[in-house]
């Protein structure tokens, strides 16, 4: 009796541990598998003039999505240099300073905002700045990353800001720094990994975005000087491509895709090889 | 009784303290003077207090949000609940229950932090306080070829040395420990008793332990705590050989605690 359910027990453990490996595949498989079909499909129309040149009109074969990849870095670096300080004082405040219940109406609104569906963003960003401006602009498409980056890296190095021991503040603080300093010189930089890894995650969470950039940014077929005229982006230029009737842009939205997969790969790998050698 | 003898100066003078976490006070008016050059031993079980009275005396206690004090702490006469507790801290430094070097520096640096974070600036007087302070805490010569490296790959009981290397950087009058070797094998605990012995020549040193032969062997002055009472004060012979009070006797035999 008792060595049948020893068997018994024995296979349900095999079973339920097959199921929680299987369902953890399932989410590498799904990765790999959007990366494979990417590169697969993407990988044909890479080349120097794509990457280089402005697109071409329609009808005509070949040109680039060089408008777009600068567009691109240049909307994503203006969101990141407001988005990424605001989000780690944030960070600091909520960790450090904020009483227990400041800090969780913060953390809440945190949330609510980083819930909030991009699309909306992108209106209210479009009430509040296209309309007065009376124009589309990079300007208004990086406020609306911004909006969206902030509560991300809010939470996100909130959490690493916290994992750095308490013991260690109050060594610093027993040596009679003031607590400012111990934040900034001790904490922050025994933080430093986990803020640079939140910050690139919220970085390529906002490169991709579409949706908010759709009547901010809104997009553009040649170059654009400064920060106040319509702006190509990748996103947009693969939304546009993508739901063209053309061939030729269908694959050259999957080269984009790739182009954009590569810059967010790139900007993690070297956000890693920043900090190993601290 | 040799130190009994000589009349002896008091640095630190514990009057009346009361201290807690919000809800009533986890120690009640204590008294306890802190002599010059003596080591005085705070002993008692868990949750006596001992801990947050040593934490009182540099104002450590303050930094839990729900923290209250009432009473007195005279330094040379100040009550230093009227003074402002970074220099405070520089004067009265502290060492923690388990070693806590800062992670992202090496040892140079850790020993560094505080005349660093204060405003030294790097140079060869920084490189000398890190030395005397390091040959102070009976590390330097384990560490003097690798001073670069971080200090994360130091033993615990090396480790434990260099906070209080690190401690003695600012200069401080005063040292306070709270259970120092708690997490140190016997062989590390030794190391640091000899170490305190000899510092206490330039310190005024107070520790909290829960280990009773510790107390004996190092200390000067020994207090037994209980409960958030000082049970009894006094010179660590007469504590542990002829206590005045049975709850004394009875915790130094060994029947509670």
């Amino acid at each position: 009796m008792s060595a049948d359910n020893f068997h018994r027990r024995k296979r349900l453990n095999n079973a339920v541990t097959l199921i929680t490996g299987a369902c953890a595949a399932v989410c590498v498989a799904v990765l790999l598998g959007i990366l494979g079909y990417i590169a697969y499909k993407g990988i044909a129309s890479v080349n120097w003039q794509f990457m280089t040149k402005l697109p071409r009109p329609v009808g005509q074969t070949g040109g680039g999505i060089a408008n777009a990849i600068i567009g691109s870095l240049k909307i994503v670096g203006l969101a990141s240099l407001v988005g990424v300080p605001a989000g780690v004082l944030g960070a600091v405040y909520l960790s450090e300073y904020g009483t227990k219940k400041t800090a969780f109406w913060i953390r809440y609104c945190a949330d609510i905002l980083n819930g909030m569906p991009s699309i909306v963003i992108g209106v209210f960003v479009y009430t509040v700045m296209v309309l007065p401006m009376k124009r589309f602009s990079a300007l208004s498409g990086s406020a609306a990353l911004a909006i969206i980056m902030i509560p991300v890296v809010l939470r996100n190095c909130e959490e690493f800001i916290k994992l750095v021991p308490v013991s260690v503040r109050e060594a610093a603080l027993a040596l009679g720094v003031p607590r400012w300093k111990v934040v900034l010189r001790v904490v922050l930089p025994a933080a430093s990994r986990g803020i640079l890894t939140g910050s690139v995650l919220a970085l390529s969470r906002i490169a991709g975005e579409t949706a908010p950039l759709l009547f901010t940014a809104f997009g553009n077929r040649f170059w654009d000087n400064g920060f106040l005229h319509p702006i190509a982006t990748l996103p947009l230029m693969i939304y546009t491509y993508a739901v063209s009737p053309y061939e030729d842009w269908h694959n050259q939205a999957w080269a984009a895709a790739l182009i954009l997969l590569a810059i967010v790969l790139a900007a993690n790998v070297t956000a890693r090889l920043a900090l190993r050698k601290t | 009784m040799e130190i009994m003898d000589t009349p002896e100066e008091t640095v630190i003078e514990i009057r009346g303290l009361c201290a807690g976490y919000g809800c009533g006070d986890s120690i009640r008016n204590v008294h306890i003077p802190l002599r010059k050059n003596r080591i005085t031993a705070i002993i008692g079980p868990s949750g006596c207090g001992k801990s947050t009275l040593i934490r009182c005396v540099n104002r450590m206690h303050e930094e839990c949000k729900s923290a209250t004090v009432r009473g007195e702490v005279l330094l040379a006469g100040r009550n230093i609940l009227d003074m402002d507790p970074v220099l405070l801290r520089r004067r009265v430094g502290m060492v923690f229950q388990r070693p806590n070097p800062f992670p992202s520096m090496s040892i140079h640096g850790n020993v560094a932090a505080g005349p660093v974070l204060n405003g030294m600036k790097k140079g060869a007087a920084l490189d000398e306080i890190v030395e005397t302070s390091l040959r102070q805490a009976a590390l330097w010569d384990e560490v003097k070829d690798k001073l670069r490296q971080s200090a994360a790959n130091l033993s615990g009981g090396q480790q434990q040395r260099l906070c209080i290397a690190r401690a003695l950087a600012v200069d401080p009058q005063v040292l306070l420990l709270d259970e120092p070797c708690s997490a140190l094998d016997p062989i590390a605990t030794a190391r640091i008793e000899e170490l305190l012995l000899e510092l206490k020549n330039r310190l005024t040193i107070a520790i909290v332990t829960h280990n009773m032969q510790q107390a004996a062997r190092v200390s000067d002055y020994t207090a037994f705590m209980l409960l958030g009472d000082l049970v009894e004060f006094g010179p660590t012979d007469m504590i542990f050989t002829n206590p005045s009070d049975s709850r004394t006797q009875d915790y130094i035999t060994g029947r509670f605690g």
